[in-house]
């Protein structure tokens, strides 16, 4: 969808910004083989040049990019062995999809027509600045994922990973993880508490939602406060008052009371989300259905819940992943039957050094990703259902 | 119809007055409400309200005292304590006979530990003088003065005595008075020596911390919002998942990934060491101190910042900002004039959001902020788990809890608690 | 509404009516530390005992907060576990505050294979009535071999020492044993150390010889910091306990080498909570005289570089069970390692630890 008509860029143009990334990045790389003012000359000439050859055969364009590319990584094998020629390989493939962008214009097609070169300009800083505070989220968890491979128990990158050395690499975190009876049982605890306490604050809290978005509620703000308070009450307050007066009532190191304190603490995002969707809610769908002879609890799950379930399922995620991530409480409240992941990996992280924690973590990323990949789709479901977009 | 011509009140179909009838369709409603909302509130009420407030509760209570010298309690409050003297053999004498009974139910030790607290070395003398009055008779041995001056002559100390009397009363204000650094001297509060102030460091570092944590937020955050709000909603909803991956890793995982990337033989020092950015003998610090905290915890606490931010950015009409363009209004004042007072709201949830999740955290910290990079979290950890003092430990927490409890009615005034959106 | 007033009911009547914990006959819960030490437990007590007795065993690894959840529990009057390992200073602290059982030792405990009764056997480790020791630990120095030249470190005054020394080091963040070894450095002798330290001007003295330091040291809280903080080069030497060391050397091949001097001994062993069903605790008491007996003292060395603490355990202990290294001279208490050492002063420290500990954390924050 080409909102601008473009014509191809001239050769100098597209060599004097090719130029200017080549420098960028040969600073880098000068630096790293002694002096950074011949990395700049050096990467300034060198994607210059491409730039000014390219700009006039964006028709080979294909070839050219495979060139590039093997061009690169060539250069990085001379310089540095496997790992250079990896980095090389990346940036040649950078640098070959950069030059064509350039000079066939194609960063002008999607941008309105009446945009100032400024602007344009502007415009890919601003995606540059997003891209990297991106990279600042993302970085450490993908740090996590090689590590978790680690031939040795520390989470240290040693000098064979780096190497790409096969000998550094190996799967016996993952071995322990699924062999491991300490790890075994306390997947199987959580996978034990989590839902429990997820239904318990679903259950709870989506009732209470409905009636919190009834027009008149008297003392709804106190109502409120409270309801919410488990999200803003400092955890270690909260873990620690728990721990007092549940070990007085007897329920300090039980199931139950675990459960109880994890559905407490993911209540609040049920109320948030699920009256963040009634707000949209047609009252009047309950009262027709009323109308039509429906009695309420036929009106609640044949009408109102179907509409709000967007909400209630994404309040309940978030339920179960703050039930299912949580270690300050479960440590007070908790004891040796109610040992949960989480405290599991403390336990790793305090105890004994072990990346096992890293193939854990990686397993639940891996996990996360499916269940963001769902309520991606519930979500466009339900979006398409109360025809609110394309979808 | 013809009713209406009549005088007298409205009537409802079934011949109540139309306004009684209303009513009690209000008040209906307003039942049905609370049924809806009372097995919540009530579970909240038990489960998290009680217990809280049950911890509170230490910061105050000094009970421990009164009930295990309860006869040396009465005893000395008649003594005074500036008068510089040891109080007389009748204190003594209530002192053994409180102690023959504390040592048979193992108590005084842990009065010793309580009162250690206030004053360095109670403990063992409470310790030491059990042993010795295990053996005691009550009628045969007295006068006691002399013997407890024998086991240990810090009974003949009058700051002994006076600690002892200071913190007879069952209720006392010496825990707080000890998180706010001072404490209960011979004439009233007094600041502790300069050598054991901490805890008003450590609030301040808390608040001061948090700020620049929910600054760099905003800073980070608001691009991202900007971006995902502008997007078409595929890519949008593609670009979100990046957003929640990192909030649904587990918070030990994500800390410990800071600690490998941060550290002096990091992954950031080793790639700045291979790019020749910085000498290898001159790797920056970065972790075990205030840095480390704001950067992991800023990571960590992004996404809150950024799904509010969102969802107030997505209600904002983009036609404004053209519209203003096309009057002329440069980029910059467009968006400084007419997008981001728009966007102010967002800001505002997303910040004490932000700020009251960040005043309360401990792991992360406790992980990667060294000696500078603590928060007051760590120390109520610290109290609650190893040195025991649950009492100062309760008012610490309940200074916490004040000022996020300020923040929160701040927040529900400034932006309304309905208004925060998660995802 | 019906369905409400039904999870209402269900919910309050579950919350007010105190969960009766099923008291099973063929369980019991050992509190213990977790990692490759509870492992060693496990293949040295743990196993054996289900075998001979079928009891089963759940293993909880909250020591680290054994004291204030045993306060809890006990406040609670709802004690639910049977055997707790803890160090010695706490087991004088429950002790003390009558939260754990007294032991006779001769009575209640399994004699040496020659006859010697049990207190004479434990000899002086018995450091409390209500603890019964299992392993000799120490707190000592690990350093980097690939880091410090061609002088490694033999004083402990060479942690002190910046200039042949230059790197951080890894101290434990709480002044127990930090203040020692920083008075020791600065002059004082060996027998003095705990005099100097109740005054005031020592416990100056000994953080303005810490100040010197202060800024090339990482603090560390738990276990397994320092051994990360070695293998990853962060630190040059640190202080952690000798088993995470020697795991560190012979288990992992690190470039990590041992520096004994001045290390700090402290006993870890056993406790029974107070308060328990008398069958619970006739077989905690079981339990106890089975996994304190000579010969699994001496096993559990097998797996771990811990010291036995009975006399008679010493020449029984072998060698590593999946290395096959003697462990003999990786004991803390090897005459060649135990030339110079200290042992934990517990009766200082429960007087002094919380003013001491005051001062030390505001010395940190500043």
């Amino acid at each position: 969808m080409a909102l601008t008509p473009v014509t191809p860029q001239t050769p100098g143009f597209t060599a004097a910004v090719a130029a200017g990334a080549g420098a960028f990045f040969g600073l880098f790389v000068g630096t790293a083989q002694a002096t950074g003012l011949i990395g700049i000359l050096i990467g300034a000439a060198l994607l210059g040049a491409l730039g000014f050859v390219f700009a006039g055969m964006t028709d080979k364009e294909k070839p050219l990019r495979w060139a590039t590319f093997a061009l690169f990584v060539v250069l990085g094998y001379i310089l540095g062995g496997l790992p250079e020629a990896v980095l090389g390989g990346l940036f040649g493939w950078f640098a070959g999809w950069f030059i064509f962008w350039l000079a066939t214009s194609r960063y002008r097609q999607h941008l309105a027509p009446y945009l100032t070169p400024g602007q344009v300009l502007w415009h890919y800083t601003f995606r540059v600045i997003c891209g990297v505070i991106f990279v600042f989220l993302i970085t450490p968890i993908l740090v996590v994922m090689p590590l978790s491979f680690n031939a040795e128990d520390f989470f240290t990158f040693t000098p064979e990973m780096l190497r790409f050395d096969p000998a550094g690499y190996s799967l016996k975190h993952y071995q322990d993880f699924f062999t491991n009876d300490d790890w075994q049982q306390a997947l199987w605890n959580s996978i034990k508490i989590a839902p429990m306490a997820t239904l318990l604050s679903v259950s709870f809290g989506t009732l209470a939602a409905i009636g919190l978005s009834q027009p008149h509620v008297p003392f709804r703000r106190a109502i409120m406060a409270i309801l919410i308070s488990p999200m803003i009450v400092p955890l270690i307050i909260s873990a620690a008052g728990m721990y007092f007066f549940y070990s007085r009532i007897g329920m300090q190191g039980t199931y139950f009371g675990v459960v109880l304190a994890h559905a407490a603490l993911g209540i609040p995002f049920v109320i948030i989300t699920v009256t963040a969707t009634l707000v949209g809610f047609d009252r009047s769908l309950t009262r027709a259905a009323a109308n039509m002879g429906a009695d309420p609890i036929t009106t609640f799950f044949r009408v109102q819940m179907p509409l709000i379930l967007p909400g209630v399922i994404s309040g309940g995620l978030f339920a179960f992943i703050t039930s299912f991530d949580e270690v300050v409480v479960v440590l007070f409240v908790g004891s040796a039957g109610q040992k949960t992941l989480p405290w599991q990996m403390f336990t790793g992280l305090r105890e004994q050094i072990s990346p096992t924690i890293l193939a854990v973590a990686t397993i639940l990323v891996a996990i996360s990703i499916c269940l963001l990949t769902v309520l991606e789709l519930l979500r466009r479901r339900s979006e398409r259902l109360r025809g609110m977009s394309p979808g | 119809m013809s009713d209406t011509t009549q005088s007298g009140p409205v009537l409802a179909a079934d011949g109540t007055p139309l306004k009684r009838s209303l009513a009690r369709a209000l008040r209906m409603q307003k039942l049905r409400a609370l049924m809806l909302i009372a097995p919540l509130l009530l579970f909240i009420l038990l489960t998290f309200i009680l217990p809280i407030a049950d911890m509170l509760f230490r910061s105050v209570e000094n009970r421990i005292v009164s009930d295990t010298l309860p006869k040396t309690v009465v005893a000395l409050q008649e003594w005074d304590a500036n008068s510089g003297e040891a109080p007389g053999e009748d204190v003594y004498a209530a002192l053994a006979a409180d102690l023959i009974v504390a040592v048979e139910a193992k108590t005084h030790t842990r009065l010793g530990t309580r009162l250690n607290y206030e004053m360095t070395g109670i403990s063992s003398l409470f310790r030491k003088s059990g042993r010795k009055v295990k053996r005691w008779d009550l009628a045969e041995d007295a006068p006691f003065k002399e013997k407890f001056i024998d086991i240990d002559k810090d009974w003949a100390d009058p700051e002994v005595w006076r600690t002892i009397q200071t913190y007879s009363p069952k209720y006392t204000n010496g825990y707080f008075l000890n998180s706010i650094d001072m404490q209960k001297g011979a004439d009233g509060a007094e600041a502790r020596p300069e050598n054991q102030q901490i805890y008003i460091t450590l609030f301040q570092r808390t608040m001061f911390m948090s700020l620049v944590i929910t600054a760099s937020c905003i800073v980070l955050a608001y691009p991202i919002a900007w971006i995902l709000a502008n997007l078409p909603a595929r890519s949008a909803n593609l670009l979100m998942i990046l957003v929640l991956l990192p909030f649904w890793t587990s918070l030990l995982v994500r800390t410990s990934a800071w600690k490998v990337m941060l550290q002096q033989q990091g992954v950031i020092n080793d790639v700045l060491v291979w790019l020749g950015l910085v000498a290898d003998d001159a790797r920056l610090v970065m972790i075990n101190n205030q840095f480390g905290t704001i950067v992991a915890m800023t990571h960590i606490l992004l996404p809150f910042m950024i799904l509010p931010m969102y969802s107030v950015m997505q209600t904002i009409n983009p036609s404004y900002l053209r519209a203003a363009k096309s009057l002329g209004a440069t980029n910059w004042t467009a968006f400084w004039r007419v997008y981001f007072p728009q966007s102010v709201p967002g800001i505002g949830a997303g910040s004490i959001l932000v700020f009251i999740l960040a005043i309360g955290y401990y792991i992360t910290p406790e992980i990667v902020g060294g000696t500078k990079g603590v928060f007051i979290s760590n120390r109520i950890a610290y109290h609650i788990s190893s040195s025991l003092n649950w009492g100062l430990a309760a008012a610490l927490g309940a200074i916490l809890l004040v000022v996020v409890l300020l923040l929160y009615w701040a927040y529900d005034k400034i932006v309304g608690i309905d208004n925060v959106k998660l995802g | 509404m019906k369905l409400t007033k039904l999870t209402a009911l269900a919910a309050s009547t579950a919350l007010c009516a105190p969960m009766a914990f099923a008291e099973m006959a063929d369980e019991m819960t050992i509190v213990s530390w977790g990692g490759a030490y509870s492992n060693s437990q496990l293949k040295a007590y743990h196993e054996p005992y289900s075998e001979k007795t079928g009891v089963k065993i759940i293993n909880d690894e909250s020591s680290a907060e054994a004291v204030a959840k045993l306060r809890a529990m006990n406040e609670a009057g709802n004690v639910t576990w049977d055997v707790v390992d803890v160090v010695a200073a706490d087991a004088m602290r429950l002790c003390d505050e009558g939260l754990a059982l007294e032991i006779d030792a001769d009575t209640q405990l399994a004699p040496a294979p020659d006859g010697t009764p049990a207190s004479e056997d434990f000899g002086e480790l018995l450091v409390s009535d209500c603890f019964i020791p299992q392993i000799v630990y120490s707190t000592t120095f690990g350093y980097r071999t690939d880091m410090v030249g061609d002088t490694p470190p033999d004083d402990i005054c060479d942690v002190f020492d910046l200039e042949t020394y230059p790197g951080k080091r890894a101290l434990e963040k709480r002044p127990i044993n930090n203040m020692e070894w920083a008075l020791l450095c600065d002059g004082v002798a060996k027998e003095d150390v705990y005099d100097v330290l109740e005054t005031e001007e020592g416990q100056e003295q000994a953080l303005a010889k810490l100040d010197t330091i202060k800024d090339s040291v990482i603090w560390w809280s738990a276990g397994a910091d320092t051994p990360q903080l070695l293998a990853d080069g962060e630190v040059v030497m640190g202080s952690t306990y000798n088993g995470r060391l020697f795991s560190v050397i012979e288990e992992q091949k690190q470039p990590v080498g041992m520096l004994w001097d001045a290390q700090v001994f402290d006993l870890d062993g056993w406790i029974i909570p107070a308060g328990l069903s008398p069958e619970r605790q006739a077989r905690a008491l079981d339990y106890i005289m089975f996994a304190t007996d000579t010969q699994r003292l001496a096993d559990q060395a097998k797996f771990i570089s811990y010291g036995p603490a009975r006399a008679s355990s010493a020449p029984l202990v072998g060698q590593h069970a999946e290395l096959g290294i003697d462990m003999a001279p990786h004991m803390p208490t090897d005459p060649n390692n135990a030339k110079n050492t200290f042992l934990y002063n517990y009766e200082f420290w429960a007087d002094y630890r919380d003013d001491i500990d005051a001062k030390f954390q505001a010395w940190l924050a500043k």
